[in-house]
């Protein structure tokens, strides 16, 4: 296959989010996710110092209209312009459509705007269908929401592998070990593992602290070419390489793990942006459920496939650890932002602004998201 | 008819054109599934083609109904008001020996003796007049 290569091509150059803590504690049924993105918006351009009309690429995520969200942040006149539903996974997706629209020349400059007023308006993740979908034939049973997917997919690893059940606790014990560094964060207090052994089952392996936190916010992103990057007000943050690779099944469960559709995009990750995953010096990985980051793990070579269960202990994954692992408290400490917000303290780790989460010497970041679409990308300063 | 309808309270998928082969099998005591007359392979939950071969032509055919518990999970937090009164409930995916895989429920065995690997078969539970629901019961 004839590739374009991508490498170093794009940077990340603005990014912005609202407060997720704040938000968490103020709920307010009229907030939209159309005004938490023109807020993220506002504060990626403003962090970039770029023009507001250079953006000649709009991809909206989770806002119902990119037509109303365009009218928001008064972009009328775009060279690419779409909407992505509001699955997690459309964060790593939005962001290499933009380096692909920048690659080929369709867009200079691309805005990934992201709103969630989730919370605010009572979204759940479960427990809604359609009579007239497969989803229908799950409902019958009782059988709903993503985190009871990954959950059937845990206790299958646990059989095959041999895993305990609180294994899982380093990953959310880690991350509110980082979120008690994030003052943006919704939860900012560690937690033990007794505590996390003594919280209620949602979904039986998986307990209270293996749950994204549903929150409302904003995140926006702006990329552009490497060369205009350095025209700009903050440190450019390359885009090695960023890939896609599916498992699309009627049940989000796949058999593997998603492991052999991340290990199609390791290949070619790994080799755009001539990376080793011991190259790499913090991975944040997409984690509505725990269990994810351990997949991940595995997916992408950090370690043998069926160990991650045993090589995440014992701090390795901490901010001081072989990998820190999201690094500004994942989606169980920091806010469930669909990934948009991982991908923000990607780039702030690499421009050394994390503050007292700090990964000292970053030079190489890593983002992954493994579900149905899975996607990764290699970051680096 | 006779049946007391709001008895069963439960979600089920309406019965449609596509479907109705599937749940008149549930009455008799036999696991449908959609099967290819092109390419022999077979899917579930109802669909209108062939995966495999995109074929519009398949026939419903009677399978095994066995195979194993693939996962299971326990459901601790309330999602529907009509398995409200379940709680904790369990809920399984089944791979059929067929090779299919299938969204049900483990019944007739503790969930601390359920094991990943678990030899079941199916049985059905009367809901309506039309439609009896496919669980799974150890082999
Ligand atoms: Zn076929």
């Amino acid at each position: 296959m004839a590739e374009i290569n991508i490498r170093d091509k794009t940077a990340i150059v603005g990014i912005g989010s609202t407060n997720f803590g704040a938000m968490y504690r103020d709920l307010d049924k009229e907030r939209t996710s159309y005004e938490l993105a023109a807020d993220a918006l506002k504060a990626a351009i403003d962090d970039s110092g770029i023009d507001k009309n250079d953006i000649d690429g709009l991809l909206c995520v989770r806002t119902p209209s990119y037509a109303r969200m365009a009218d928001v942040v008064g972009l009328h006149h775009l060279r690419l312009v779409n909407q992505l539903e509001g699955s997690g996974r459309m964060a790593g997706v939005a962001l290499q459509y933009a380096v692909m629209a920048i690659v080929t020349g369709q867009a200079e400059t691309v805005a990934i705007v992201y709103g969630n007023n989730g919370r605010s308006v009572g979204d759940r993740y479960g427990g809604v269908f359609s009579p007239d979908s497969p989803a229908a034939w799950d409902a019958m049973y009782g059988m709903t929401s993503p985190g009871a997917a990954v959950a059937h997919m845990w206790r299958r690893y646990m059989y095959l592998y041999g895993a305990s059940e609180d294994s899982l606790a380093a990953a959310a014990i880690n991350n509110r070990a980082n979120g008690a560094k994030n003052p943006n964060a919704v939860f900012q207090k560690p937690i033990t593992k007794e505590e996390y052994m003594q919280a209620r089952y949602i979904a039986e392996p998986l307990r209270l602290f293996d749950y994204c936190i549903i929150n409302d916010g904003g995140v926006a992103t702006i990329v552009t070419t490497a060369e205009k990057a350095k025209t700009l007000k903050q440190p450019p943050v390359y885009i090695g390489a960023s890939y896609s690779a599916t498992d699309l099944t009627n049940y989000y469960t796949t058999h593997d793990f998603f492991f052999g559709a991340m290990q199609d995009i390791a290949g070619r990750l790994y080799k755009t942006a001539d990376v080793t995953p011991s190259e790499i010096d913090f991975a944040q990985l997409y984690d509505n459920f725990t269990p994810t980051q351990f997949f991940a793990l595995e997916g992408y070579g950090f370690c043998e496939r069926g160990t991650a269960h045993k090589w995440a202990q014992d701090g390795r994954i901490a901010l001081d650890g072989d990998l820190p692992v999201n690094t500004s408290g994942g989606h169980t400490a920091e806010s469930y932002m669909q990934g948009h917000a991982l991908t923000i303290e990607a780039v702030r780790q690499l421009r050394g602004q994390a503050g007292e989460r700090q990964v000292k010497n970053a030079k190489v970041g890593f983002y992954t998201c493994p579900a149905p679409i899975c996607n990764a990308h290699i970051l680096h300063n | 008819m006779a049946t007391d309808v709001s008895a069963y309270t439960k979600p089920l998928p309406p019965i449609t054109k596509l479907n109705a082969p599937f749940w008149e099998g549930t009455k008799k005591g036999e696991l449908r599934l959609q099967t290819c007359n092109e390419c022999g392979h077979q899917w579930y939950p109802p669909s209108t083609h062939c995966p495999n071969c995109l074929s519009r032509d398949y026939a419903w055919k009677a399978v095994s109904g066995r195979g194993k518990v693939w996962s299971w999970v326990v459901f601790h937090q309330r999602y529907f008001k009509a398995f409200e009164d379940e709680l904790p409930y369990n809920v399984t995916l089944v791979e059929l020996d067929e090779g299919v895989m299938m969204m049900s429920t483990l019944r007739g065995i503790d969930d601390k003796d359920v094991h990943c690997d678990l030899q079941v078969k199916v049985e059905f539970e009367d809901a309506t007049d039309e439609q009896s629901v496919p669980y799974f019961v150890p082999a």
